[in-house]
């Protein structure tokens, strides 16, 4: 846990930091952000110690930083900078290894620490693990970078915009592998950031920053959905309310599917449409096969007055085009609605197995 | 490692220089059967008062001397001018290097001959402050050259000052540092010769015996053999620089050139 406490930082004429107080609990992802020279980057920095607070106490787990030896402290907390700073002159293997070996870790130990990283982020240890930083791409160098800082399994990560010079998609990439190694490793990580939306994605709260002070504090969902003031409600922006549909998940919203076998007769098709009849739902109804495998849908309004044999009427589709994934955030699902003009939408797991339907009244509720 | 520049022509250059240097200073008969067609007026043509072997002892015990003392100097300055303690001294340290160097070496020596004597000392101190400016300009340059981003990685990682001056610092500026200490000792080898005229021997004793008796075969022979043995000196050092790692770790610049 790490406790900021009335924590200033005067430069000689202005203040970087004003009297902030802030708390992160184990295993929590708290982004700072907010407009630059906000003071974000400065207090990550005063955590481990780069720059020296001018008043006010920083704890973690209850003992001040500045008890501890400066590179003790520092060896315990894993850090990631914007600018990566790798070492050119060491193989990728060898940065990673850079704080096990200040630790005097034996060898094998750290080297086999190294390659499970490489391997955790998704670079083949025997391609990358001899090149040298130079002969990487950036989103590459940054993954090296990050598994550098989780070399020797600190408790706690200090990231300044880790990501911020990486193109838009290595970014996302970067982003999503992210979020999974660290819904495993469950470290406690400061994670500054200029991006609203980043913010929105990784953290588990949001600490919104202005001129050196502390604006509002809190999970993602209550400051998209209760910003404390203007300069919040500026700052997230005018589609909070869509940042805010990127947390929700489509799985929470799930609603028993309306489906036949394919094999079903007209007579039970058309009994389903009539029990259907005054739903949100009532125009399609989804098909499948004898696996429960989405295979396409009928659409109601043909079916009663032509009374076709449904498989004629079937309309076959690829699923990946029309249905959702458990995984997939509400925003994701909106945009499937839009693209679809429909009102209603399977979900199907990674088999194409139906697992029930969202529906856009829920989403727009929400 | 294959990025390493694998370059033949230093160790050709060694190799034929050094031999020809083995030739001239072992063989004095060789000196009148070259020299005797162009210039058969002179009628010493082997420097008589001291072998060339000897000569040559005393000429590199007055560039190593210097050139270490320069080296260690020069370097421990550049250290200390660019570390955060001793980073106000940088401006002196870089004026007054620069001061050392526009003063002609044999001013150095007239100054240094009355407080310490005639002989080898007084040409040793005026080497070593004439040798200073590369390798202090050179530590300062390779060093100030290291990426910030790579300095904060060391530091935030838990490096030491020290730990983090020997294991990124200082190999990343390995080979300008390099650099400066070839230029530094390829220059004192020319200038050690002037050494002579206050009687510290080495290969600058003929020439100042020739141009005193007008004799151009001590000239030439002292000055092919001092600058024979400046080029073997400079294509050794620039051998042991290539080995020091791919230029492309040079202050961490990136191929891909990565956005900061």
């Amino acid at each position: 846990m790490i406790r900021i406490e009335n924590v200033s930082k005067r430069y000689e004429k202005s203040y970087a930091v004003r009297n902030l107080s802030l708390t992160v609990a184990k295993g929590e992802l708290c982004c700072l952000i907010g407009p630059s020279g906000c003071g974000k980057s400065t207090t990550l920095k005063m955590i481990n110690r780069m720059i020296a607070p001018s008043s006010g106490t920083i704890t973690v787990d209850g003992v001040d930083v500045h008890e501890v030896p400066v590179a003790t402290l520092r060896r315990r907390m894993g850090y990631v900078i914007q600018s990566i700073g790798l070492f050119p002159h060491m193989t990728v293997l060898a940065n990673i290894q850079v704080v096990p070996r200040l630790l005097r870790w034996e060898e094998s130990r750290s080297r086999k620490r190294a390659l499970e990283l490489l391997e955790l982020l998704g670079l083949s240890p025997d391609t990358y693990g001899g090149k040298y930083p130079a002969e990487l791409s950036g989103g590459q160098a940054q993954r090296v970078g990050v598994a550098r800082a989780l070399a020797a399994d600190p408790q706690i990560l200090l990231m300044d915009e880790p990501f911020g010079a990486l193109d838009p998609i290595s970014r996302e990439h970067l982003q999503n592998q992210f979020l999974a190694i660290q819904q495993e490793l469950h470290k406690t990580i400061v994670f500054v950031t200029h991006d609203i939306d980043e913010a929105v994605r990784l953290g588990t709260k949001v600490a919104l920053l202005r001129d050196g002070r502390l604006v509002q504090y809190g999970s993602p969902e209550q400051l998209l959905a209760a910003p404390a003031d203007a300069f919040v409600k500026k700052f997230v922006g005018l589609d909070r309310a869509l940042k805010r549909l990127s947390r929700l998940l489509a799985a929470d919203f799930l609603h028993p599917a309306n489906s036949v076998a394919r094999q079903a007769p007209p007579e039970l098709l058309e009994a389903e449409f009539r029990r259907l009849e005054g739903s949100d739902c009532a125009r399609y109804l989804w098909v499948t096969d004898e696996e429960n495998r989405l295979v396409g849908w009928v659409d109601g309004n043909n079916t009663t007055e032509k009374r076709l044999n449904m498989l004629e009427d079937l309309v076959e589709i690829d699923p990946a085009d029309i249905s959702v994934r458990p995984g997939y955030s509400l925003k994701q699902a909106l945009a499937m609605f839009v693209q679809q003009s429909v009102a209603c939408l399977p979900v199907v797991d990674d088999e194409r197995r139906l697992q029930g339907e969202i529906r856009l009244a829920d989403v727009l509720k929400s | 490692m294959t990025r390493r520049r694998r370059s033949l022509l230093p160790r050709t250059i060694l190799l034929s220089a050094a031999a020809v240097y083995i030739v001239l200073a072992s063989w004095g008969g060789i000196w009148e059967r070259l020299l005797s067609p162009i210039m058969p007026d002179v009628q010493e043509y082997l420097y008589p008062r001291v072998g060339l072997w000897t000569l040559t002892w005393q000429h590199c015990v007055l560039v190593s001397v210097s050139s270490t003392l320069s080296i260690l100097v020069g370097m421990g300055t550049g250290i200390l001018a660019t570390r955060s303690f001793g980073r106000d001294f940088l401006p002196a340290v870089n004026s007054l290097v620069s001061v050392g160097q526009t003063f002609p070496p044999v001013a150095v020596l007239a100054l240094a001959v009355p407080s310490v004597g005639f002989g080898a000392e007084p040409a040793i101190i005026a080497l070593f402050l004439y040798g200073l400016l590369p390798v202090v300009r050179n530590t300062v340059g390779g060093l100030e050259a290291v990426t910030p981003a790579v300095r904060e990685a060391a530091m935030g990682m838990g490096m030491t000052e020290l730990q983090a001056l020997w294991r990124v610092e200082l190999p990343l500026s390995a080979k300008v540092i390099m650099a400066g200490i070839r230029t530094s000792v390829v220059i004192n080898i020319g200038t050690a010769t002037i050494g002579a005229t206050i009687g510290a021997g080495g290969l600058g004793a003929p020439i100042i015996t020739g141009l005193a008796s007008d004799n151009t075969a001590f000239i030439l022979q002292g000055s092919i053999l001092a600058a024979l043995f400046a080029i073997i000196a400079d294509a050794a050092l620039d051998i042991i620089e290539n080995q020091l790692g791919p230029a492309s770790t040079q202050a961490g610049e990136k191929e891909d050139g990565q956005p900061q």
